[in-house]
């Protein structure tokens, strides 16, 4: 199985032998690569029933439940990470929600589509159209993403909430890291992962 | 469609040993009927026991000759089916007090030579899981790959893997609760007074007097009835349907609903006993594992390695989705591996029984996953 280079680069930052939780799991894919890299005890929450049925067979812990109504089930300090591979975009309430999985976990691991991106950027400018791109394939109306922001917006998002940002990278198309990706990062990140504590 | 090819037995485990009962009563020795489908394989590693609810029996897939009907849980188990005959060894039967071939109220009593009646003691689940061990031993199985069940059935998967830490590799839960509340008690005693009521009950010897309190009874399957439906369910089946052609102001039956109740309150008494109906509502209204093993609880589970897959239903308003998720949250405060799927249905609570893709393809993938390991 060929892993998401992403999730690669989340499983990169956290301990063998951890407990995880992973918002919007999807298939199951990061809790399955966790599981056979780092040995960690892990669940997964999703709140499509096809994601479930994918998750089950991809062998993991897997919970329908929607991100929408918190963690209520979770106690605090239940976990060493809980993630949001990129799904922040999709959540009603982003500040409750990052509140909630400080709440649960020891620390946090968020990643999304960075909308400051020069591709999305030169969409709105030249075309004067919501920008499409190979993260964010869907048009204004049938996009289930509520909460698109650029990098900038969620760095000055954890400085308002005093989330402190212990790591963070910012990479390409290619989940690489480049001249220019480091130096304009927001205009050159395509996914920003953080994490969080 | 009679489906020949399932390798069905139906037979009856004579069990001597005697089974002390949680009320301190004991039951010298017992029958119980089963059916198994399938072959039990040669590592002895695919044995699955299916506990069933309130109504039901050993007879839970397969036609018996001449039969129209096949078992209760037919579009579940079988050739191909979620639980896969050809691979699992299927083992389903009825419970101790039951009035299906298993010892129960109708049965004669070995001490006095008389039927049982209102002397058979009250089962509680934790009873129904040991005398469940014993046939286990019977069929020379080591352990469940797979516990199964529905409702009540499900509180008897869920109690085995803290009775039986080691036991149960899988966990099945469907459409259950970790304990009954005040509103589900509520109705198994209307229920139960509904029985007890009848002029033909006499504190519950009815049998003896060549009788049964089948007024009673029959009320009590309706007001069950009605639980186990949907609003939207019903609306869509019956509505404001008309037996006859017009309202006729008087008593008789006029809606169709009217109708589909009274069938079914006749059609159950043909086939089911009044004190065992009381001992299976008994059993509900007691269940309450978590109080039951109290502080050592959490000890428990450290020993417990079963893997749980929770079901419930949207519709379902008996055992509510946020029921289930309380045992989710039990499972997950104590690090258990544990899955759970709200699956989207009209059919409220029998939609445990019907056919329904989600539902389906939720309990195959999971079931498919761990089979790999056989």
């Amino acid at each position: 199985m060929a892993f998401r280079k992403d999730l690669l680069l989340i499983s990169s930052w956290i301990k063998p032998n951890s407990k995880v939780l992973d918002l919007g799991c999807g298939n199951g894919e990061l809790l399955r690569l966790l599981e056979l890299d780092k040995n960690i005890h892990g669940y997964g929450i999703d709140n499509d029933v096809i994601n479930i049925k994918k998750s089950l067979q991809n062998n993991i812990n897997v919970l329908q439940m929607d991100l929408d109504e918190g963690l209520k089930d979770f106690e605090a300090g239940s976990f060493n990470y809980v993630v949001l591979a990129q799904s922040l975009q999709v959540i009603k309430n982003p500040k409750l929600l990052i509140d909630d999985m400080l709440r649960v976990g020891d620390e946090i691991i968020v990643s999304f589509p960075n909308m400051g991106h020069w591709l999305a950027r030169l969409q709105l400018f030249f075309k004067g159209r919501m920008p499409i791109t190979s993260n964010l394939p869907y048009r204004w109306h049938n996009t289930p993403n509520i909460h698109l922001c650029t990098i900038n917006d969620f760095l000055d998002f954890c400085e308002k909430n005093n989330y402190e940002i212990t790591e963070k990278y910012i990479a390409d198309s290619k989940q690489k890291t480049s001249f220019l990706t480091k130096l304009m990062p927001n205009l050159f990140g395509e996914i920003a992962t953080f994490r969080i504590k | 469609m009679n489906d020949k090819s399932i390798n069905m037995i139906t037979s009856i485990a004579k069990i001597n040993k005697p089974l002390k009962l949680v009320s301190g009563k004991i039951i010298s020795e017992y029958d119980l009927k089963y059916e198994t489908y399938g072959k039990l394989n040669k590592e002895k590693s695919n044995a699955v026991l299916i506990c069933h609810a309130l109504s039901g029996n050993h007879h839970v897939a397969g036609y018996y000759e001449n039969d129209k009907k096949p078992g209760w849980w037919d579009n579940m188990i079988g050739p191909n089916k979620p639980i896969d005959t050809d691979k699992l060894y299927v083992v389903c039967l009825n419970n101790l007090g039951g009035c299906h071939g298993s010892t129960g109220p109708t049965s004669i009593n070995p001490k006095t030579k008389k039927i049982y009646g209102s002397d058979f003691p009250i089962m509680t689940v934790s009873d129904w899981v040991n005398s469940q061990k014993e046939l286990m031993s019977y069929l020379g199985i080591p352990s469940w790959s797979f516990i199964v069940g529905g409702s009540l059935g499900g509180m008897q998967a869920f109690q085995w893997t803290i009775q039986n830490p080691t036991l149960v590799e899988n966990c099945v839960i469907i459409a259950a609760a970790p304990k009954l509340t005040a509103q589900n008690i509520a109705f198994n005693e209307v229920a139960r007074q509904a029985i007890m009521k009848d002029p033909n009950w006499h504190d519950g010897n009815y049998m003896e007097k060549g009788v049964i309190p089948s007024q009673g009874l029959a009320l009590a399957r309706m007001l069950g009835h009605i639980t186990y439906l949907s609003d939207e369910s019903m609306g869509e089946k019956f509505g404001r349907d008309l037996k006859k052609t017009k309202l006729n102001f008087n008593y008789d039956v006029e809606f169709q609903i009217e109708s589909y109740l009274r069938y079914q309150g006749e059609k159950f008494v043909t086939g089911f006993d009044a004190n065992t109906y009381l001992i299976m509502t008994k059993s509900l209204d007691y269940f309450d594992p978590i109080k039951d093993f109290g502080n050592s609880l959490k000890e428990t589970f450290k020993t417990v390695n079963s893997k749980y897959l929770i079901i419930s239903f949207t519709s379902d308003w008996r055992f509510p989705p946020k029921r289930s998720r309380e045992l989710v949250k039990l499972l997950l405060d104590n690090d258990k591996n544990v899955s759970y799927s709200e699956i989207n249905s009209e059919g409220g609570h029998d939609a445990f029984l019907m056919d329904n893709k989600d539902y389906f393809d939720v309990m195959r993938s999971f079931i498919d996953e761990a089979n790999n390991g056989i």
